[in-house]
């Protein structure tokens, strides 16, 4: 589908082919994934990553280099410039790469494009039997708890968390998947979003239009702070009462809040790597 | 063992009864339309399963097994007569069966049973309710005929009763309804989206139905052959040449400016992906499929 637009980089190109995944004749994975279109695309974005962008990334030795495990982390303002940051961290800096499969909201899905860059990149609607199905099959998942309200956060309260929905520690507990906790910072600077038109996102198909400091939805060069904590495992079976897995799910809040909090101080010089607790 | 298969006269049809001819049962079918060239091993009744000539066929030759492919799938084919022949169809073939000592049946049916949307996964298993039911209209009979089908599984669990749910067949037969909308050296796609379509060598299929009988398979169960690939890179690979139009003009333009007809609910299907688990009925027979996807596309691009 890029194969007009975007050409390939020797580099990316090695990476690609060191991830943990099953090509078919077609240079298709079981998961619709497509080899070709992947390769282009991380070519292109990894400029964005290393050179418009700067993410400074901690604790990426955190994340198994393989088998199944949930990332699980804030979303920092606007639009999801977290998840491709933490794609970008695992598919270009991590050794060996890996891909991430993010629960995307169902929306992206019905919109021209967006349908076929996301289904040929892996990146599924967020849906349980989907999420166990991937992990089951020893796969990376990407979550972001506080789903789209938590990108609908304005940027004064980017480091903040709002609720967290409890269906990723159920699809953890269900398949014994490790918790990987992240905090994301500095998004709010990348897009300073001061309102939110939910009309017109209604009119328009999405739960809202961010509007940032100069109107448009472009983000400034910006380096963020990412911080991979340690994995962190519960026992369970999925099936426990609410109350059960809202209190695991609050641990992983508070890790992740803690991690947050690091992550500011290091931005503001606070702090230096070395006092970091991951 | 004698086997009777109902619309024997169909692709699927007479590729099964010649495998099952090759697997040494003795086969007899039932056919509205004719089978010109059939082995004359093949006893074959010009008949409607409906009707009483059919129920004869049961009658007096008593098969011991019996396998249901007499239903209506063309989509272009709305006559209100298509959902009597898959419904009314269904049910005189599972009468006829219980009522004959039938031991044995297997329901063909289809993978669009599940239905596509945005926010499916990406893998049906067989306890997912039917979600194409409402958004396709054209394809509720078909939806119905295997849930009615399923249901002669607790209403007469005497008889040991397969539902398959059968991904899109291709071959060099060029029948079917993945190789009718592949037909023209021009395939319109809907821009800006590229479903997964799941699909299996008509051989392989009809293989996977005798399998299916071979193994006396109880329950319901995914059928499958290699792993999916995107519509375009069928259309591409078949020889065919993509256009990609958009949804609102496709809905416009089927049926006219040499697009094929579609129904509006199978713009869905051109989508968001149907693509199934077919692991229950990979672990009850140990079935493979002979034809991978290259092979599967090339035997329809080649044939005449």
């Amino acid at each position: 589908m890029l194969d007009n637009l975007l050409t390939i980089d020797p580099e990316i190109a090695a990476r690609i082919e060191a991830l943990d995944l099953e090509f078919n004749k077609f240079g298709i994975d079981p998961y619709g994934i497509d080899k070709n279109d992947l390769t282009r695309f991380v070519s292109a974005f990894a400029w964005i990553y290393r050179y418009y962008f700067k993410v400074d990334v901690y604790g990426l030795d955190n994340v198994p280099s393989q088998g199944r495990a949930v990332l699980v982390g804030n979303h920092s303002g606007g639009v999801a410039i977290d998840a491709a940051m933490v794609m970008g961290s695992m598919l270009l800096d991590a050794e060996p790469p890996r891909l991430p499969h993010a629960m995307i909201d169902k929306f992206i899905h019905q919109f021209p494009g967006a349908s076929k860059f996301m289904s040929r990149t892996g990146q599924f609607s967020g849906n349980p039997d989907q999420a166990i199905r991937l992990l089951r099959a020893e796969r990376l998942l990407l979550v972001f708890p506080e789903g789209a309200r938590g990108t609908a956060k304005l940027a004064r309260d980017a480091d903040s968390l709002v609720g967290f929905g409890t269906g990723f520690m159920r699809l953890a507990l269900e398949t014994k998947s490790p918790i990987m906790p992240f905090g994301f910072v500095g998004g709010g600077d990348a897009l300073p979003t001061i309102a939110n038109l939910k009309r017109l996102g209604r009119l328009l198909g999405v739960p809202y239009v961010p509007i940032t400091k100069w109107i448009l939805l472009v983000p400034k060069p910006t380096r963020f702070q990412l911080l991979y904590g340690k994995p962190m495992y519960f026992e369970g079976t999925g099936h426990e009462r609410d109350e059960v897995v809202a209190a695991m799910v609050d641990q992983v809040k508070e890790r992740i809040r803690d991690l947050i909090r690091q992550g500011r101080q290091l931005r503001e010089k606070e702090i230096s790597e070395e006092d970091l607790e991951l | 063992m004698k086997v009777l298969v109902t619309g024997i006269s169909g692709m699927l049809g007479r590729l099964t009864a010649l495998k099952l001819l090759q697997h040494g049962y003795e086969v007899i079918g039932i056919d509205r339309r004719p089978w010109a060239g059939a082995p004359e091993a093949i006893e074959l009744f010009q008949a409607d399963i409906r009707k009483r000539t059919a129920e004869d066929v049961f009658r007096t030759h008593r098969p011991d097994a019996a396998i249901h492919m007499a239903t209506v799938t063309h989509l272009v084919h709305q006559s209100p007569d298509r959902m009597r022949v898959n419904l009314y169809g269904t049910r005189a073939f599972i009468h006829h069966c219980n009522n004959y000592g039938v031991k044995q049946a297997v329901f063909a049916g289809r993978h669009t049973f599940y239905g596509a949307a945005a926010d499916s996964p990406l893998y049906h298993t067989e306890d997912e309710p039917p979600m194409s039911a409402h958004t396709f209209p054209e394809l509720a009979d078909l939806v119905a005929a295997d849930l009615y089908a399923a249901s002669s599984l607790w209403r007469y669990p005497e008889i040991t009763t397969s539902v398959l749910r059968i991904v899109y067949t291709l071959g060099p037969s060029k029948h079917g309804t993945l190789a009718s909308f592949l037909r023209g050296p021009t395939v319109p796609l809907i821009m800006g989206f590229d479903p997964l379509f799941h699909f299996i060598h008509e051989d392989d299929a009809a293989e996977a139905i005798v399998t299916a009988l071979a193994h006396k398979l109880h329950g319901i169960f995914n059928v499958s052959g290699p792993s999916p690939v995107p519509l375009s890179t069928i259309v591409r690979a078949a020889g065919r040449r993509p256009l990609a139009v958009p949804a609102t003009l496709f809905k416009l333009g089927v049926g006219r400016l040499g697009l094929p007809y579609i129904p509006s609910g199978a713009i869905d299907h051109l989508k968001y992906p149907i693509v199934v688990d077919s692991d229950a009925f990979r672990r009850a027979t140990r079935y493979t499929y002979a034809y991978d996807e290259r092979e599967t596309i090339n035997s329809f691009r080649t044939a005449h």
